[in-house]
């Protein structure tokens, strides 16, 4: 079964290994300027062309992939590991501390997901990080929920007596017994999930309030480009394409993991 | 059921709380001082202290919120910074667009993704199937603005076959379908396939029923509740897709009023867009709660 899904950790793997290295992977400087060679079409020396000051594309590309992609997967950490964090507690505990966190939850998704993450992004000022911020503000729900109603069905098991028996406390019987269990199924979510916190970070920058220009982000360098879809649509296109690919190989990721890891759904 | 919605309509009122409260919250925490905004800095301060006053925006927190949240119930959501327009006036006035919008991408994605679903669900693991997910994987790994740029770039741009800015539907409409009729296909293809491995479909089958009507007649009516619990759960991502997709397109929506609004910092009618959104959707979420228990009996009586 765990061969299986080899060809979709090599590809997922690739990538996050071009974002890591991207400083030593770029041909050329990715903020190089040279307006001279600006709007270079595709060619032998800049193979995805060049973009209004003449930056290299393919090198902004391979730069853009660690701003993309690691802040992407770092949201993602974090909202996964506190989301479950307050869920499990809450399903675990419960009280009047479950009750204040699920209706705050409820709130939130009460909100569409995107129409939240503009507004808080354009209400913190915009800029990478605050984009982010926004997304994470409303994204923590999700795992929160999950986490929850995972911890309420082992709760009440015999191993989680036995340790209460064996005199565990209660953040040795979280971290010992009941994270461990929830595990799986959060991780099959985190990882279908990353294609969707991709696209998302790069809608935020799309619209300009993420990365902040000159940094190379995929939906920031679309932005920039966007009036040149017609004269230079290698400036727009090949981002686009990115974006594509990377959410295309987590994607796919997800899917074969959630395959593997889900017994549930096994055919 | 006359209980039932009632008692529904009662646990709305600490979620739309909720939401007004966030969203006004959210929108003082940013560092920039309304009056400062409307004055661009060329005044006195004792005529910004006056028009704070005017304002409300000398009082405390509380008693601000209360005095917008009665502004939010009433239609009085103040002015646009920029525009000097009432805010609730210019929301009215392009929301018919985005409903336009959204209207014809819901019945786009019916269209287009159930057929698609069904068809692939039937031909489970043979060619249709494959093409189908396949397409489906490719649109569901696209962002919406790439897609937009693509259709414009080559329906507009290469073959000249669609206007591509303001005057028509179609193009920013195909845009959202294509994003959202990708999860929809394939969420209608595995429905579809749970329900023709149930014992009543082999049993007519049996019977000698022709596939065809065992679709029509079985398969079809009972994949109507999830359907419906898709559309209203996609409406979410759909309400901020318009926002994105509005703007590369620029049509006239509420969607792009807001992310115009967001560039120039005109925070009463961002707070009026997300408010009103958040409403929108909460509100389309329970009519599909209540249509579903109109038309399943199982789950009118649990």
């Amino acid at each position: 079964m765990s061969k299986k899904i080899l060809p979709q950790l090599i590809s997922a793997g690739a990538l996050i290994f071009i974002a890591i290295f991207a400083q030593n992977l770029t041909p050329f400087d990715p903020y190089a300027q040279d307006l001279e060679g600006a709007l270079a079409p595709p060619n032998s020396v800049n193979l995805l062309g060049t973009d209004r000051y003449g930056r290299d594309i393919l090198s902004r590309i391979i730069i853009g992939s660690q701003t993309t992609i690691l802040s992407a997967l770092a949201l993602l950490a974090t909202i996964s590991i506190v989301g479950s964090l307050i869920g499990a507690v809450c399903g675990f505990k419960g009280g009047k501390l479950d009750v204040f966190l699920m209706r705050l939850s409820d709130v939130f998704l009460a909100f569409p997901q995107m129409v939240f993450a503009i507004a808080a992004a354009g209400a913190l000022g915009g800029g990478l990080f605050n984009a982010a911020l926004a997304l994470a503000l409303i994204g923590w729900t999700k795992y929160a929920r999950i986490a929850r109603s995972l911890t309420l069905t082992i709760r009440k098991m015999p191993y989680i007596d036995a340790a209460k028996l064996a005199g565990t406390g209660s953040v040795g019987i979280l971290f010992n017994h009941i994270l461990p269990n929830i595990a799986g199924p959060i991780l099959v979510t985190a990882a279908l999930d990353i294609g969707s916190i991709i696209m998302e970070l790069a809608g935020l920058s799309f619209l300009g309030l993420g990365a902040m220009p000159p940094t190379a982000e995929w939906g920031a360098m679309m932005n920039n480009g966007r009036s040149m879809l017609q004269t230079a649509p290698w400036v727009i296109l090949s981002p686009g394409f990115a974006i594509f690919l990377t959410v295309a190989v987590f994607n796919l990721l997800g899917d074969k993991l959630r395959d593997v890891l889900d017994v549930k759904n096994k055919r | 059921m006359r209980k039932y919605i009632f008692s529904r309509l009662i646990q709305l009122v600490p979620i739309l709380l909720g939401i007004t409260f966030l969203t006004f919250g959210m929108m003082q925490f940013t560092a920039d001082d309304a009056v400062d905004k409307i004055y661009e800095g060329s005044v006195s301060e004792e005529i910004k202290l006056a028009k704070r006053a005017e304002l409300g925006l000398d009082k405390n927190f509380i008693i601000q919120y209360g005095n917008w949240l009665a502004g939010v119930l009433t239609g009085d959501m103040g002015r646009s910074f920029i525009s000097g327009k009432l805010v609730f006036e210019t929301f009215a006035e392009k929301l018919p667009a985005t409903i336009e919008l959204m209207l014809v991408s819901i019945l786009l994605t019916i269209f287009i993704a159930t057929p698609a679903g069904i068809l692939a669900a039937v031909n489970q693991n043979k060619f249709p199937d494959y093409l189908i997910r396949a397409l489906s994987f490719v649109g569901n790994s696209m962002p919406n603005f790439f897609v937009g740029l693509l259709l414009i770039y080559f329906l507009a741009l290469k073959l000249n076959l669609l206007p591509i800015i303001g005057a028509s539907v179609i193009m920013p409409a195909l845009t959202l379908t294509i994003s959202m009729g990708a999860k929809y296909t394939r969420q209608i293809r595995a429905v579809v396939l749970e329900e023709l491995q149930k014992p009543y479909v082999m049993g007519a089958r049996s019977r000698g029923v022709s596939e065809f009507t065992i679709l029509t007649k079985s398969v079809l009516p009972s994949i109507l509740v999830p359907v419906i619990t898709l559309l209203a759960l996609s409406i979410g991502s759909l309400l901020g897709g318009t926002a994105i997709v509005e703007t590369i397109f620029m049509w006239d929506g509420v969607g792009k009023m807001a992310v115009d609004a967001i560039l120039m910092r005109d925070y009463p009618l961002i707070q009026a867009y997300v408010v009103w959104m958040a409403i929108i959707y909460v509100v389309i979420n329970l009519a599909a709660d209540l249509l579903y228990h109109y038309i399943d009996p199982r789950v009118r009586y649990e």
